[in-house]
């Protein structure tokens, strides 16, 4: 194996999982060496939480209820009981439900009842808060919306709660989903569990934080650019940006509609595959969500045991050789490279291609994606709901009410967007734009007619400082680079942890994006399960208590 | 959550309506608004203020003929119509809507705008439009797409209507009408340029003293048809009855009820006058707030009167393009907003929602369920036989032609058949204030009814009193006429005794008649005619009294 670790990393003790299948034989340890173990943690270690190869932390809650080994509440006061413990160092949530533990209770009710349990019972989600809950406030991380409770649930997140999961609380973002940092919150500033002086990403840089510091299962996030990957690389968890429609938009803040959708995250592959199969399918609700069959994503995951020497022989991985040139980081361009002979040791014949229109998807990506927030932060008026300030003339409620709730990103886009639909304009940029939408549709389609799954960086370099770069807007755009064409173009997406770079007291994670064809999550998840397996020493905890 | 507060800086009157439609919200209050500073906006506005500005009270002038005093100039004027649909739900929700309902009863999450809700088209809105487009001759677009218009004002949820900007769903069509025979006549064809789908807004109530405005989200996202003219009219009385066929029209496909006070079909006019001859168009003006025919029709002749005096008194420059409002306390036009250059309402694609896809099959289905159009009954009536007057009056409401038609089928004569609708039954109608099926009277037994009058059965005048019960209480000619045995008397024999006993109970008036005073005939006819207590057949009456009187003199 010729896969490279660029550097160690302090991982959590582990302690064994009483999972069906018996860790010892693991063929992981016939790839690599074992990972070296050691613990640096001041505070008491987690039970639940596990490194070295990844492994559904959803199913481990269920085998515990199921054979009554530990009860819902244990496991939900544990995860609160770390929320709590690092929330002020994080700051990933915005709001903490305050009925975890008693939903928790319920669900031992349910199992000493005898009652059969729901697949995701006792599991901790934490929501961006950009997806209406309807005992919580949902502000979308702006203060326009602050103390705004929704009449109604997200219907992602009814499903999460027909499935039995507990929604933990509200994790922070770049207001309405506008930044790549979770700076651009309206109330406060989230810190990458690696690095607390970094970014977590964005904008659904508090779902990934969560996620990563086991502050809860796994979470949901919503994609517009590249909002659940580059954080998920960020913060070194697992984040799926499934195809346009999969997931209904219902209960979505809208901010560009015909790219918005909501994703995953997860410490491994099967919880992201249970979590997208419960809140996938059509819904009525929302007319741009898909009537296609859902598979049983998790179903199709492969179990280690089975696997041969070449699991994925003869798949076709195109390697996108506009994501590893200039301006993107040598560590990421090396872990990406790394990650691809990886594939290729595991059977899949890799090819250099070209998008020839790559480089175009970030302004056309920036002309729609503003048109449309224009259009969709109309609602935000100060009449109906959420923040009202004014002498209660008209255009005084209008103009002081958006001018305090706003914050700047969004009123920049805002005003970005209206230019680009005013009369005179709208056929240089969102017509023209929209031209190179179909473009990049085009590529895409070409490229997938010749490969079976494309890989790339999921951002240009790992987590930044904080600080770094909120005065120039620009180079945050530019971050977005890697993943914006795949929204444009509709596509899947799964952004996994292929390695590390240096920086922070133990590496700051890199994320591998493979895209497939459109409703080919399964794909996505099939290699990306392989992938995690096998990769070795990449998989783990943040030295989050290193930094006390 | 408790509630949602519609946020208000003075919130005078709260009224608080619970709310059944949307189990998390308990009270929905009024926002309320000061009254904005010469806001405008592009629907519609309230009124009162102009009408308080108003201090001239020149009253109604009288009308005369505008064409004879137009010296060589000539009117153009072209119609928008909103016509809202009288679907069961809203057109993106699935909110009943009825007009009248407490304000903000009828509304959801969706209609009211709330973060993260997501429109979801309701497909009788495409059914309605499609059976309009095709009554309206129209082109209709296979593929069409709603846009987003985009303006703020608080009636207006979102901060954009959901329409049709580019891509309409009919275009190319045209309307047939027939002008009222007291107007002069005549058919007349005029085109239209496009039918489109889009969501009604709100309503603003604003307070009496004008100090705060309240929002009323219950017409929010019902659904409209806006319908627009080619500039083809040329007086008030055409604009009005290309209105009025356009009301025929939707309540005959059962897509509104076209109701005009109610705000149901809503026509802004544009109107502009130039010298006969020339092509260029003259400075138009819009003008709204006319709610019912007559009004529009006054209007309109009120301000192509206005606009032609500016013109002869050299004045032209003072036409400005403006929105003015029909004063109906004062019959003129007064402005409501110039309008500085175009509104930009940032028109793009609605991506919430896909593309609207009407199939060749769809359509055939939709064609060949449309009843028959007011048109095409107008020309069917006209080959009965019937004059005009009769064609307009039984064709101009459906149920009314509805009955007549079925009138007719189950064997009346026609012209039998209107003279009653058109009579005594509409008479009736109007005094009580109903509409032709909300009576006990079946078009069976008007045909009956004739029937038995043609046949000698009974007699015209025991008709009308039959008539009146059937509409009344309803029940059967022959019932009726068993019961109150109303069969007239048509035996010669049977009259000729009544006859006689009349003459002999009135022997001064038979001398007299005798005498000369041939008047008196009338006199013993109504006699005998009470004798039979309206049963003897009058012909056979006459005739016999005639006889006798003229007898023995």
């Amino acid at each position: 194996m010729s896969f490279l670790i660029p550097n160690p990393r302090l991982i959590l003790p582990a302690r064994r999982l009483a999972l069906p299948s018996s860790r010892s034989t693991s063929p992981r340890q016939l790839l690599h060496g074992a990972a070296t173990a050691s613990a640096t943690l001041s505070s008491p270690p987690s039970n639940t939480v596990a490194s070295g190869v990844p492994s559904s932390e959803i199913l481990s809650i269920r085998d515990s209820l199921l054979s009554r080994r530990r009860t819902a509440s244990d496991i939900a006061g544990e995860y609160l009981d770390r929320l709590h413990m690092v929330e002020p160092q994080i700051r990933s949530f915005l709001h903490v439900s305050e009925s975890a533990m008693k939903e928790a209770e319920e669900v031992d009710r349910m199992v000493a009842a005898g009652r059969e349990l729901p697949l995701l019972a006792g599991v901790l989600v934490g929501v961006k808060d950009n997806i209406c809950t309807v005992d919580m406030p949902s502000t979308g991380g702006s203060k326009i919306l602050k103390g705004y409770r929704p009449a109604f649930d997200a219907t992602a997140v009814r499903r999460l709660r027909e499935a039995g999961a507990i929604v933990v609380g509200k994790t922070n973002l770049d207001e309405f989903g506008m930044g790549s940092s979770t700076e651009g919150s309206g109330f406060q500033v989230t810190a990458n569990p690696w690095d607390l002086s970094r970014v977590p990403g964005g904008s659904s840089g508090g779902s990934a934080a969560a996620v990563s510091a086991r502050q809860c299962v796994v979470s949901l996030g919503s994609d517009t650019g590249g909002s659940v990957r580059q954080p998920a690389s960020f913060c070194g968890v697992v984040g799926m940006k499934p195809t346009y429609g999969r997931v209904s938009r219902f209960g979505l803040m809208a901010y560009a509609s015909s790219l918005d959708v909501i994703g995953c995250f997860g410490s491994s592959i099967a919880d992201v595959a249970i979590l997208l199969n419960v809140i996938s399918g059509h819904d009525r609700l929302d007319s741009t969500s898909s009537k296609r069959d859902v598979p049983d994503f998790a179903n199709e995951l492969v179990s280690l045991n089975n696997l041969d020497s070449k699991p994925l022989k003869g798949l076709k991985v195109g390697l996108i050789r506009e994501t590893i040139g200039e301006g993107v980081d040598a560590g990421v361009v090396s872990a990406v490279q790394a990650a691809a002979s990886h594939l290729e040791h595991l059977g899949c014949v890799l090819n250099e291609i070209s998008l020839p229109s790559f480089s175009l998807g970030l302004p056309a990506y920036y002309i729609l994606a503003s048109s449309e927030a224009s259009s969709n932060l109309s609602r935000y008026d100060g009449v109906r709901y959420g923040n009202q300030v004014g002498n209660g003339e008209l255009s005084s409620i209008y103009g002081h009410s958006r001018a305090n709730g706003f914050g700047d990103e969004v009123k920049m886009r805002i005003l970005m967007g209206t230019y680009a639909l005013s009369a005179g304009y709208y056929d240089a940029y969102y017509k023209r734009a929209q031209q190179v939408r179909t473009l990049i549709q085009k590529c895409f389609r070409d490229a997938m007619n010749d490969n079976d799954i494309l890989i790339s960086p999921a951002a240009p370099s790992a987590a930044y400082k904080i600080g770094e770069k909120t005065n120039n807007p620009l180079a945050m755009y530019a971050g977005d680079i890697m993943t914006v064409n795949v929204n444009l173009a509709g596509l899947p997406a799964l952004v996994v942890p292929c390695g590390f770079v240096d920086g922070g007291p133990a590496g700051l994670p890199v994320g591998l994006q493979i895209i497939a064809a459109a409703f080919c999550e399964d794909t996505l998840l099939r290699v990306g399960h392989i992938f995690e397996q096998t990769l070795q020493n990449c998989r783990s905890v943040p030295p989050l208590y290193g930094a006390n | 959550m408790a509630s949602i507060f519609f946020q208000g800086i003075r919130s005078n009157q709260l009224i608080v309506y619970p709310l059944a439609h949307f189990s998390r919200i308990q009270t929905a209050v009024y926002c309320t608004l000061q009254r904005p500073q010469g806001q405008a906006r592009p629907q519609e506005v309230s009124f009162q203020e102009q009408r308080k500005v108003q201090q001239t009270s020149s009253q109604t002038t009288t009308r005369k003929p505008l064409e004879q005093n137009m010296q060589g100039y000539e009117a153009i004027i072209g119609i928008e119509t909103h016509v809202q649909l009288s679907t069961v739900t809203k057109a993106f929700c699935s909110c009943p809507y009825f007009y009248g309902s407490p304000p903000n009863t009828a509304i959801c999450p969706v209609c009211m705008g709330l973060p993260g809700t997501l429109p979801v088209l309701n497909s009788k809105v495409v059914d309605f439009a499609v059976k309009l487009a095709l009554a309206l001759n129209c082109e209709l677009s296979v593929t069409s797409k709603f846009d987003r218009k985009q303006y703020f004002y608080p009636d207006l949820p979102k901060g954009y209507q959901i329409s049709q900007f580019d891509i309409p769903i009919a275009t190319k069509g045209f309307i047939d009408l027939d002008l009222p025979v007291e107007f002069g006549g005549g058919h007349k064809r005029f085109g239209i340029t496009r039918v489109h789908m889009e969501e009604d807004a709100g309503k603003l109530l604003h307070s009496d003293n004008g100090s705060y405005s309240q929002v009323d989200l219950n017409r929010a996202g019902v659904p409209l048809l806006e319908i627009v003219s080619e500039p083809d009219m040329r007086s008030g009385l055409e604009a009005a009855e290309y209105a009025a066929e356009l009301q025929r029209l939707v309540r005959y496909l059962g897509v509104s009820n076209g109701n005009m006070q109610e705000g149901s079909l809503r026509c802004d006019v544009n109107v502009s006058i130039r010298p006969r001859g020339q092509l260029e168009l003259g400075t138009k003006v819009e003008i709204k707030n006319m709610n019912s025919f007559s009004a529009m029709n006054r209007a309109i002749d009120y301000e192509i009167s206005r606009q032609f005096l500016l013109h002869s008194q050299g004045q032209s420059d003072q036409i400005v393009q403006e929105t003015r409002l029909w004063e109906e306390g004062y019959q003129k036009t007064v402005t409501m907003r110039k309008k500085e250059g175009l509104a930009d309402y940032r028109y793009f694609p609605e991506p919430d929602l896909p593309e609207v896809v009407v199939t060749e099959d769809y359509i055939e289905n939709i064609r060949s369920s449309l009843p028959e159009l007011p048109e095409l009954k107008r020309r069917r009536y006209e080959k009965m036989g019937l004059s005009m007057q009769d064609v307009l009056f039984l064709a101009d409401d459906i149920s009314v032609a509805n009955f007549f038609d079925s009138t007719l089928e189950n064997g009346a004569e026609a012209k039998l058949a209107a003279n009653w609708i058109m009579g005594d039954i509409a008479a009736y109608l109007k005094n009580e204030h109903l509409s032709i099926d909300e009576v006990k009277l079946t078009p069976q037994e008007l045909a009956e009814l004739i029937s038995s009058i043609k046949g000698g059965i009974i007699s015209g005048k025991i008709g009308k009193e039959i008539l009146f019960e059937l509409i009344a209480k309803g029940g059967t000619v022959q019932k009726i006429i068993e019961e109150k045995d109303l069969v007239q008397i048509a035996d010669p024999g049977a009259i000729e005794a009544m006859v006689d006993k009349i003459l002999e109970e009135n022997p001064k008036q038979l001398q007299q008649y005798r005498g000369g005073k041939t008047k008196l005939q009338g006199f013993f006819a109504g006699q005998v005619m009470k004798e039979s207590k309206g049963k003897a057949n009058p012909t056979l009456l006459n005739k016999i009294l005639s006889e006798k009187l003229n007898a023995n003199s």
